[in-house]
């Protein structure tokens, strides 16, 4: 019998770490799969940020056939099993870092420039349904507010569970005026209803489908990142298709 | 090819072991994503057909990694990095060295000796059953002389490649569907992408079914792939 020489040795342990290392890192993965914004996992998620930002590309789309109405799923955070409730005297204030702070109703929302686009939804579960969207381009209304030249775009909501300030996401600067994101009240053709996001929501071809938020109530241009409900309990910050 | 070279020269050996545990880490997230949503095809028009069966399908606790979705999805784009590195210093290694040429199928030379190594397993297998019944078989089918690789190893390996490739391109599709809309569109789109994504996982591991039964088989030849091999007779040094 061959005797195993101090190389092999080193060679049978170099390529043991070659398969254990992974292997470790996915199963600590797995234990922080709760916390994901931390560790290595957490540095990865920035690092894919960054590569996400590089690959953006601005790339308009558009696609043929439509979702049947009753195919089209519709999700909440608000607790109670229907949409939430509009809150009376309801306003989408564009705010943060503008010259011209604006609250408008939705009557002076339809009766600006309006673009209709139809656009595939992606969600983060895997599913994809298509619709019609019309609605006011974010970059017109960040026109029209002055909005400086901040990186961060956060949308706000009147869904979510009472004891948070509703749902939230923060989008990059790029995305959110894209020529395709739009603030929309139409969908398909007909107003926006209650469980697709009434009086209006955020609606862009360019992200997944948590960052599309629905029952908007303020836009604000902010020089940081605010995290959002689902991003900051573990789906990924940028999301972007 | 240098002469001088092992069966399995390092970089092969190394690239080959770091893919076990990042196949898995990948198939083992991915199908803890999938659970998410476990049918194909756009809302309101579902796949049908032979796709049906697939619809639904349910994959137990042990074969899933990440706990749940968002944990899945950093596992799964944490791993995939990687995945394509590894890859890359695969292909880029085997044809920088030239061991391309002795890995890939390629049809002119090795389709023909492929069909032989099919007839000889065929052979080899009647043979087999022959000596359980008769006292006499006659003499056992002969393999042909091959170098590294018979044409049908190289058939399977080249097609374990193309997987791979297939995979990670429809994963990058569905992963940006937008960005890489046309990428996207050559898989039939967004959903057409993530069915590829599915089928060409399940393809892999058809592949690794038969990759470990022949490493069983042929359990002689494991150690080589850790040890890369002894050297050509001809220059070792006396």
């Amino acid at each position: 019998m061959k005797k195993i020489s101090r190389r092999d040795a080193l060679r049978l342990a170099g390529g043991l770490g070659i398969v254990a290392a992974p292997l470790l890192l996915a199963w600590r993965g797995t234990r922080g799969a709760m916390a994901p914004k931390e560790g290595v996992l957490g540095a990865v998620e920035r690092a894919n940020t960054s590569v996400e930002k590089f690959l953006y590309s601005g790339a308009e789309v558009s696609y043929d056939a439509l979702t049947p109405g009753m195919g089209w799923p519709s999700y909440h955070v608000a607790p109670g099993d229907g949409p939430p409730i509009q809150p009376p005297g309801w306003r989408l204030k564009i705010g943060g870092m503008v010259d011209r702070p604006l609250s408008l109703t939705l009557d002076e929302l339809m009766a600006m420039e309006k673009t209709t686009l139809r656009l595939e939804h992606h969600c983060v579960e895997g599913w994809s349904a298509v619709a019609d969207w019309t609605g006011v381009r974010v970059a017109e209304l960040a026109k029209r507010a002055g909005a400086r030249e901040t990186d961060y775009v956060e949308f706000r909501s009147f869904d979510g569970p009472p004891d948070e300030r509703g749902y939230w996401s923060s989008w990059d600067r790029e995305s959110a005026v894209h020529a395709q994101t739009l603030v929309a009240f139409g969908m398909n053709g007909k107003p926006l209803s209650p469980a697709h996001g009434a009086p209006v929501r955020l609606y862009g071809a360019s992200k997944l489908g948590y960052k599309q938020v629905k029952h908007l109530t303020e836009i604000n241009f902010l020089d940081r990142e605010t995290g959002g409900y689902w991003e900051n309990r573990g789906y990924e910050w940028f999301g972007g298709t | 090819m240098g002469k001088t070279r092992r069966p399995q020269p390092f970089v092969i050996r190394l690239t080959h072991w770091i893919n076990v545990p990042t196949l898995a880490v990948m198939a083992m997230s991915g199908l803890q994503i999938l659970r998410a949503y476990p049918y194909f095809g756009p809302q309101g028009a579902m796949y049908g057909g032979v796709i049906g069966p697939f619809q639904g399908i349910d994959f137990p606790d042990e074969v899933r990694l990440g706990g749940w979705l968002g944990g899945a999805r950093h596992l799964h784009f944490a791993f995939a990095w990687i995945l394509i590195i590894n890859a890359l210093v695969y292909l880029g290694y085997t044809f920088a060295s030239g061991e391309f040429r002795r890995r890939y199928f390629w049809p002119p030379r090795d389709a023909k000796p492929a069909l032989v190594q099919q007839i000889f397993y065929v052979k080899a297998f009647a043979w087999r059953v022959k000596r359980l019944v008769s006292k006499d078989p006659g003499p056992a089918p002969v393999q042909a002389p091959h170098d590294l690789y018979n044409g049908l190893q190289r058939a399977a390996y080249s097609g374990a490649v193309t997987l791979g490739a297939l995979e990670v391109l429809s994963g990058i599709a569905i992963w940006k569907p937008v960005t890489f809309h046309r990428l996207a569109w050559v898989f039939g789109g967004y959903d057409g992408a993530r069915f590829v994504h599915f089928l060409v996982l399940i393809l892999i591991g058809l592949f690794l079914v038969g990759h470990l039964a022949m490493v069983a088989i042929h359990y002689k030849q494991l150690p080589e792939m850790v040890t890369g091999g002894e050297l050509p007779k001809a220059e070792v040094k006396s």
